[in-house]
């Protein structure tokens, strides 16, 4: 039975750790613009296809 | 797909200019390189994101070099240590995802530049930079040739580096926390089975419950008990202290139930209560970061400027250090930042972010010339009269109206219906206590402790919270971007309105012409059109837009001459258009100098000329005539009364009219209005009405391009709507009303809780269930019927 003391501690310290990953991304700024992050997710791919294929990759739009 | 249109900046071809390069064609050599330094370096992927996102570089040939400054640019910088460097730049062209592209690729056009983000809603781009390899100077050049000038005012000089208020983030952060977790852990609760086990780890789970509770009441909530304390100090009822005596009193008695075992307390719906005060607090902040309401004259200022030392030297100084006596060069579309008098020949002078005015001023040698003025055309020379502080424009915020912080001017709606409730509840508590103390003292505390939690007006306190929140964002998506909530009510009490006269009732983008003089011939249209089509004056642009579309000759020996006009020769013609100085060779009528005009002369022989008179804004006289009826309109402008009977006709009879006003006399205008009792809402453009926008209860700012400038003002709208202002009026009219039906019914639940609690039957499952289902019914009643009423018709 004293497994209870068990699982609810658990759950409580997962429950803390999420909460201190949510207080470090507020405090890193990730917040703060929450727009721009969407839009830069969908670049890299491209970035990296023109840089290394050299190919015009003008069928892929994007956004 | 426009195919005429250029392939880097979208905007229309002209045929003789278009640039045919890589089989794509461009309106200006501009956009020309700007594709070429793209495609040397790999970046054409800019294209394939948004369609022609460009813009023309602009010639900004020697407007930076005060970045050569280590004193200007130590200000400028976010960060400097050893060589790493961040700056911070505000680029008011970024607007779609190519922007963002390039902006964070910047790092393959130019080497030191290590990473490149951009903030998308604020338009900034950070740059962090080895300034061994590369100074400011050449990444503010490199972005403006590639079409991306940033933005670099006197605003930059002063402020440090901005902190962010996290706070409510971080307490909602924690109230939620508290509430999910105690939640799961009440739930056993709920139910009140007598089973073994849930009987055997009550204390732990409790114990737990308590601990948990505790940030929540300590650390999110404390707001509301330092709004309290404060408002009691002032001697002031308003809804935080209800508020905050019940989560105190909740929490008292849920730990005094707990410890002596009576029962499990109130801690869900305490950390609950919080949780959605604390929303309703986060919702009722829309911010549009990409708008500055706090704007004055430092946003539109250049940090330095060129001055012109003894030994004919020149040298960047920031503009706080410019005494009097110096002597200034001033370049083409430069700001300039003092009172002065004109040294060099001759100048033309946009006004333009001062009146609204965008026609510029011609001003001669010896002329004075004053702060806020944009030069246009040739480089000029001036001297020194007044240093920044103390020039004519920049005196206005001398005014103590900038100096105090004025956020509480007024009582808010809520604080209204609190100032009654607070009594109210604290009687009813009381004689709750006082009957029940005869009866049964252990009831009578039970009593008076439940009447004010249950009473903790939790749904009254979110009421205006998320009709405003909710109202706010309906307003913002029609383009009218308010301050914040508070401007809602103050909106709905207005009872006179001023508007400023050019550029906020005008408009600067068409004007109306009509034409005097011997009648011109097709042809001579035809030629008037395409000599107009060289030339970049304001006036210029607007008869060509005005004059039928022609078909295009080319033109020989165009001359423009500033301040004067523009003569040159077309299929053997010469054809001179401009002032009636240039084109006559005569001294202006002083009787005419009222009127814009441009005059014609074609193989010296006089024509006629064009006069230009104000456009009024679409749906003027309609919006007027519909104000009329329930406010006080007046009309305030800075110019003279040239356009008096013109106005006479279109406005409604009882406008009153009144010209020739001084920035500080239109501030004292509203000043005697409030004085007299009137709310007053001022509608206004220019920096010269920022005192009286400051002034007035509600200032609203009327803004051609949101994206650029206004002065400091509680609301931001677009020109394009402003036909609709009376919409917005009477919407937030309605909000008030909404808030008052909602008022009620958050009274009604009240008055349920409470029949539960005098009778001292509030158990903690009813108040569980009656908290969240008035908090959820009020969220949803509010956001219902401002939706609704936004969407119906208010006519």
């Amino acid at each position: 039975m004293s497994v209870i003391y068990l699982l609810i501690s658990v759950s409580i310290f997962v429950a803390i750790c999420f909460f201190i990953a949510f207080i470090v991304a507020v405090k890193s700024g990730q917040y703060d613009d929450d727009y721009t992050p969407s839009v830069r997710m969908l670049f890299d791919d491209e970035t990296k296809i023109t840089s290394k294929n050299n190919i015009s990759p003008t069928e892929e739009k994007q956004v | 797909m426009n195919e005429q249109g250029c392939f880097h900046c979208g905007l229309t071809i002209d045929k003789n200019e278009e640039i045919n390069f890589d089989e794509k064609k461009f309106c200006c050599n501009g956009c020309k390189t700007v594709y070429e330094i793209f495609s040397i370096n790999d970046l054409t992927c800019y294209y394939d994101f948004e369609k022609s996102p460009g813009a023309t570089p602009q010639d900004i040939q020697g407007k930076y070099d005060f970045l050569d400054n280590e004193a200007i640019l130590s200000k400028v910088l976010e960060f400097q240590e050893g060589n790493t460097a961040i700056a911070s730049l505000n680029i008011p062209h970024i607007h779609c995802s190519s922007c963002i592209w390039i902006l964070e690729n910047l790092n393959r056009l130019q080497s030191g530049i290590s990473i490149s983000q951009v903030n998308f809603p604020e338009k900034r781009v950070r740059i962090t930079y080895n300034s061994d390899v590369v100074s400011l100077k050449t990444i503010v050049y490199l972005l403006s040739s590639i079409g991306y000038e940033p933005y670099i005012s006197l605003e930059n000089y002063e402020t440090g580096k901005s902190n962010i208020d996290r706070t409510l983030t971080y307490k909602l952060g924690v109230a939620f926390f508290c509430f999910g977790n105690i939640m799961l852990l009440s739930f056993p609760e709920y139910f009140e089975i007598k089973e073994f086990w849930l009987d055997n780890y009550k204390p732990f789970f409790r114990a737990l419950i308590f601990v948990l509770s505790l940030p929540s009441f300590l650390y999110s909530a404390s707001g509301y008990y330092v709004s309290a304390y404060k408002s009691i100090k002032a001697k002031m009822l308003n809804i935080d202290i209800p508020i905050a005596l019940g989560i105190i009193v909740m929490f008292i008695r849920s730990t005094f139930d707990m410890i002596m075992d009576y029962g499990p307390g109130f801690f869900d719906s305490l950390t609950g209560l919080v949780f959605f005060m604390l929303l309703g607090k986060m919702f009722q902040i829309k911010t549009y970061s990409f708008l500055s309401f706090e704007r004055d004259f430092k946003s539109y200022f250049p940090i330095a400027v060129t001055r012109i030392n003894q030994d004919i030297s020149e040298e960047s100084v920031p503009i706080y250090d410019i005494l009097k006596g110096n002597r200034l060069l001033i370049r083409n579309q430069e700001l300039i930042p003092v009172d002065g008098i004109l040294i060099s020949e001759k100048a033309e002078i946009d006004y333009s972010f001062v009146t609204g005015e965008e026609v510029p001023i011609t001003k001669k040698s010896g002329d004075k010339i004053f702060a806020g003025g944009k030069q246009i055309g040739k480089i000029i020379e001036m001297e020194v009269l007044h240093s920044v502080s103390q020039s004519y424009l920049t005196q206005l915020w001398s005014n103590e109206i900038f100096q105090k912080n004025v956020d509480q001017k007024h009582k808010t709606i809520t604080d209204v219906i609190s100032r009654y409730f607070t009594p109210i509840l604290l009687l009813i508590a009381f004689a709750g206590f006082g009957y029940w103390i005869f009866i049964d003292a252990n009831i009578a505390f039970n009593v008076f402790t439940a009447v004010l939690i249950v009473a903790c007006p939790c749904a009254l306190a979110l009421t205006a919270p998320f009709t405003f929140g909710n109202i706010l964002r309906i307003l913002g998506k029609r383009k009218f971007y308010l301050k914040n909530a508070l401007v809602i009510e103050q909106l709905a009490k207005v009872d006179t309105i001023v508007f400023d006269k050019t550029g906020t009732i005008t408009t600067n983008k068409k004007a109306n012409i009509t034409y005097e003089g011997d009648l011109i011939s097709e042809e001579n249209n035809v030629l008037i059109k395409n000599v107009l089509r060289a030339s970049n004056h304001p006036l210029s642009r607007m008869l060509y837009d005005f004059l039928p579309e022609t078909k295009k000759i080319k033109t020989d020996d165009f001359q423009e001459i500033t301040g004067k006009g523009i003569q040159a020769i077309i299929q053997n013609k010469q054809i001179q258009i401009g002032s009636a100085e240039f084109v006559r060779n005569s001294v202006s009528d002083t009787s005419e100098i009222e009127k814009t005009s441009l005059h014609i002369k074609i193989d010296n022989v006089y024509y006629g000329r064009f006069v230009f008179k104000n456009q009024y804004r679409e749906g003027l006289q309609e919006l007027f005539l519909e104000l009329s009826k329930t406010y006080q309109i007046k009309v305030l402008s800075g110019d003279n009364d040239g356009e008096r009977e013109n106005l006479e006709a279109i406005l409604p009879k009882n406008t009153e009219l009144i010209f020739n006003q001084k920035p500080e006399q239109k501030l004292d205008f509203i000043k005697k209005l409030q004085e007299k009792g009137q709310n007053v809402m001022m509608v206004g453009d220019g920096l010269n009405d920022a005192g009286a926008l400051a002034q007035s209860n509600v200032g609203i700012s009327i803004s051609e391009n949101v994206n650029v400038f206004s002065p400091a003002c509680d609301a931001i709208l677009d020109a394009g709507e402003f036909s609709r202002l009376d919409y917005f009026l009477k919407l937030s009219h309605k909000s008030i009303s909404i808030i008052k039906m909602s008022f009620t019914l958050s009274l009604l639940y009240n008055v349920v809780g409470l029949s539960f609690a005098v009778t001292g039957n509030l158990l903690p499952l009813v108040a569980a269930i009656i908290m969240p289902l008035s908090t959820i019914t009020i969220v949803s009643f509010v956001t219902f019927m401002s939706n609704y009423f936004s969407n119906s018709n208010l006519k």
